[in-house]
This record gives structure tokens, C-alpha cells and sequence, in this order.
């Protein structure tokens, strides 16, 4: 187990945090156990006493969103049953950040703000990393001409042969955010979670993710502010929780209530653990975290 | 039973009748989509290895390996004759699923068998062995060839490379995993 890397975590986190407070952002800390959770068909929460430890902390977030605070930010522990690989933790750290009146565009544009303010803060002895999130050119690239560009197969065959993740997996992810970070944007309706459909072209969610060095770092989007499509895409997630033999747990109907008040907003999660690898060059997360499930 | 959220390097699964070792695996998740588990995978008969990805809903049956500590017993053209010492239950081994380990086998030893549905798939020799020399040709002092090793046959019929020193009737230790010379053994 290597510490070393500690005091560079630290740094990170506070320079996150300066950024944050200089652009009059509020920092909030919601509560991490929560007696229902956003549905979601491929995240398995861990149980607490008949609760749940969040997975996220985006239901709360929305909700403080929704009650009139327009610029939030947090930055917690989430929990992720089986997850656990060289980029994955069960237990990680995670940084959301919400704000009312911007779309996904003006939220991508900020993200790449914080990225260099924080890669600029940071004095790692390799700055390779450092170096391509200084890079004032990063990619957009939707979904679409992604696949097109790396994958044996159009986006469309993907989803119909339930091999979308699998591809982009294997075959695309693999390229992005080489030379400079990519923003992979646009992403089929399907997989839009809770993103709002793109004016214009319905068949697309205004949801992103960003990759550096073919690490994937955030996932943001658009929020959807239709309580009732929201509801009726909880329901097919919920089917396909049930389907796979698990029980989805109650409805979150408060959260649902309250997205009926939210005007336009946009948020984003960014694991902080996997850029604090990304800045340092660590190879396993294990090396920028004082103790993993393994050593405790 | 094992779930794919089992799998890691060294698990030993059965697939389509056959035993296979996991020897690469890598947990890979897109944010909010599915967990892939890449693994790649080397039959323990044929040796034959290939690339393929599970999801979390797949199963796998644990592949019924056992290992047993057998004596060598004889030889009889192609087919070894090995015991079971508690048991003394008797299996045949083929030269061909020996390989490379006929060439360290001598009688009485003892060898780790591993089992696959009662079927021999794997031999494990004892890492030294100690050999007779049975054919080497004189030392030629003052050789100029500039060659500082000569081949020499030992006991089992293999031959390999020594010092220029050894000679006939000399015992060798030699490792079993590369099938090299170590040194020589003073009784």
C-alpha cells in the first residue's frame, strides 16, 4: 500500500473546492443513506437496514435544485455493489455538480474549466496528463460518429443486438481522449437515464461523458424537468430491475414531485479517484486511496 | 456455482465439457451501463486460449479439478503407469499428455496428477531431478574450439548441454521447468 500519493489527492480535492467557492457555488452535504433510490438496471446498491447507501448523490442534489438553489456542488462517498476492477471501487468518491439555467453544452464548457484550473493547481512529476487537460481544443464527438469512426458495427445494429456497451467497451473507448480529452455527447434516447431529449432531434439525449487517456472521468447531461416522462422512464427501468430477479425498492415520488418545480438545469458526476489517477499516472485506483475493501 | 462477479485470475471453470483456467481478466463498466467481465480463458487439455466477455447474469460451473501425489511406477511403450500410494488405485498417463516431463520421469518418483473428471490432464514433476549421465564425450583438454558446453544423454533418453567437465556415470541435478543443468551431485 503506497500513501504517496495522498497529499496529491488532497490537493486535488481542495483545488475542486476553490474552484467551486470562486464561482459562488455552494457546497452541500446531503445524506448518504436514503430510504429509495433512482432506479437504475445496472447499478446494485448496497442494502442499509431496509434503506439504501446512495449511488449517487443526484436525488438530493435535485431536489435542493429544485427548491431554489442554483449553483450546488458536492463532493461524497457512493456505493456500488461488485464493483471492483483497476478503475473500480465499491466504495469511491464522488464529485456532482448542479446549476440552474445552463444546458449540456455551457455545462461541458465548464467542466473543462475546472479540469485545467485543476490540472494548472497540481505539480505532479509527470504532467503528461496535466498537459493534454491544459489543451484548449478538446473533442466533441457524439455517440454516433464514434461508433462510426471505431466500431465494426453503426450505433443502431449495437442497441439492436444489445451489444452496445460491449463495443463501446472494447472497441471505442478504448481511442477517446488520446492527444486531447473527448467529450462524447448525444447519446441514443434509450440510454438517456435522465437526461432531456435534444431540441430538435428527438432520437438523442443531451447527455455526456468525458474521456482522457481512454479513461472515462464524468458523466453529465441536460436535466429532464418532466416529472411525468421521468416517472414513465422510472417504470421501464424499474421492469428491467425486476426482470433481472432484484426488487427496485419504493418509487421516488418525492423526487419526482419536486422535479415538477425545477426549471432548465444541467449536472454532472466526475470520480474524483479516477482523476486523481488520471493526474498522477496510477495505473489502479488502489494506488490513490489509503485503504481498499481488500486491506481493511 | 460461480456468477460472473466471481471470476478473477487463477479461476478454474468448466465450459462445454472442458476445464478452463482464467488467465487475463478485467472488470470494465461504462458509467451507467452494463459490467463487463473480460477474461481470457486457456482450455487445460488442448492449451488452446481465447477472449471472451460475460456479463454479470452469467454462471458457471466450477470446473471438478482434483490433484493426487502419484508414484511413477513403469513404462510400457507409450503409456505410463503411475499409484496411487494410499489408494494404490492405478492410471495410465500418454506420452503425448506427459510432454516435455518424460524426459525428467524416473522410477519411484513422485508426481502431483491433476485430475479432471477423473481424467489425467496434467503432471507436475518435483522442480529438481537428479540424473545419470549414460553418454558424453571426453573432456579434450587444451580444446581451442572456444565452445564452453557439450551435450550429454542422460538416463531418460535426453539430451542436453553441460560443461565441458562432465562426464560418464556422473549424476546431474537439473531444474524440470526449463530442463537445464544445475550442477553436479556428489554422492
Amino acid at each position: 500500500m503506497a500513501y504517496s500519493l495522498l497529499s496529491r489527492r488532497a490537493e486535488i480535492i481542495q483545488g475542486i473546492r476553490t474552484f467551486f467557492i470562486k464561482r459562488e457555488y455552494l457546497e452541500v452535504d446531503t445524506p448518504i443513506r436514503l430510504p429509495c433510490l433512482i432506479p437504475e438496471p445496472h447499478i446494485e446498491p448496497e442494502q442499509s437496514s431496509g434503506w439504501f447507501l446512495q449511488t449517487s448523490p443526484e436525488m438530493c442534489m435535485k431536489r435542493l435544485l429544485a427548491a431554489g438553489l442554483p449553483r450546488i456542488f458536492q463532493i461524497c462517498r457512493c456505493f456500488r455493489r461488485h464493483e471492483r476492477g483497476a478503475r473500480h471501487l465499491p466504495e469511491f468518491t464522488m464529485l456532482e455538480w448542479y446549476r440552474a439555467g445552463i444546458d449540456y453544452v455551457a455545462l461541458m464548457a465548464e467542466c473543462a474549466e475546472l479540469l485545467r484550473f485543476v490540472a494548472a493547481k497540481i505539480d505532479c512529476p509527470d504532467r503528461s496528463a496535466a498537459a493534454l487537460l491544459s489543451k484548449a481544443d478538446w473533442e466533441y464527438l457524439t455517440v454516433q460518429r464514434a461508433f462510426a469512426r471505431y466500431a465494426p458495427v453503426s450505433v443502431d445494429q449495437a442497441l439492436a443486438e444489445d451489444a452496445f456497451d460491449e463495443i463501446l467497451v472494447r472497441d471505442v473507448e478504448p481511442n477517446l481522449g488520446r492527444g486531447r480529452p473527448t467529450f462524447l455527447h448525444d447519446y441514443p434516447a434509450a440510454l438517456g437515464s435522465l437526461a432531456r431529449l435534444k431540441n430538435g432531434d428527438n432520437r438523442v439525449a443531451e447527455r455526456f461523458e468525458l474521456y482522457v487517456n481512454g479513461l472515462e472521468l464524468a458523466n453529465g447531461f441536460s436535466e429532464l424537468t418532466d416529472a411525468d416522462e421521468q416517472r414513465q422512464r422510472f417504470l421501464k427501468e424499474r421492469a428491467v430491475i425486476e426482470g433481472q430477479g432484484r426488487q427496485p425498492g419504493p418509487m421516488p415520488d418525492r423526487f419526482l414531485a419536486d422535479l415538477g418545480e425545477l426549471q432548465s438545469a444541467a449536472g454532472i458526476a466526475l470520480g474524483v479517484d479516477r482523476l486523481v489517477m488520471l493526474l498522477c499516472g496510477a495505473r489502479s485506483i488502489d494506488e490513490v486511496v489509503a485503504f481498499t475493501p481488500e486491506t481493511l | 456455482m460461480y456468477t460472473a462477479s466471481d471470476l478473477r485470475k487463477g479461476l478454474k471453470i468448466e465450459i462445454d465439457g472442458d476445464p478452463y483456467i482464467v488467465t487475463d481478466f478485467q472488470f470494465s463498466k461504462p458509467g451507467k451501463g452494463q459490467a463487463l467481465y473480460r477474461t481470457r480463458l486457456k482450455n487445460m487439455v488442448t492449451g488452446n486460449a481465447f477472449e471472451r466477455t460475460y456479463r454479470s447474469n452469467d454462471k458457471f460451473q466450477r470446473a471438478p479439478l482434483e490433484e493426487r501425489t502419484m508414484q511413477f511406477l513403469y513404462s510400457q511403450g507409450d503409456e505410463f503407469h503411475f499409484m496411487d500410494n494410499k489408494t494404490y488405485e492405478q492410471i495410465i498417463i500418454t506420452r503425448e499428455q506427459l510432454g516435455e516431463n518424460v524426459n525428467f520421469l524416473i522410477d519411484n518418483m513422485e508426481v502431483d496428477v491433476l485430475l479432471f473428471k477423473e481424467r489425467p490432464i496434467g503432471v507436475t514433476l518435483p522442480n529438481f531431478v537428479n540424473l545419470v549421465v549414460i553418454k558424453a564425450d571426453p573432456w579434450a583438454k587444451g580444446d581451442t574450439s572456444g565452445t564452453d558446453t557439450k551435450p550429454v544423454t542422460v538416463q531418460t533418453g535426453y539430451t542436453l548441454q553441460v560443461p565441458p567437465f562432465i562426464e560418464e556415470g556422473e549424476k546431474l541435478q537439473i531444474d524440470t521447468r526449463t530442463g537445464q543443468y544445475l550442477t553436479r551431485v556428489k554422492e
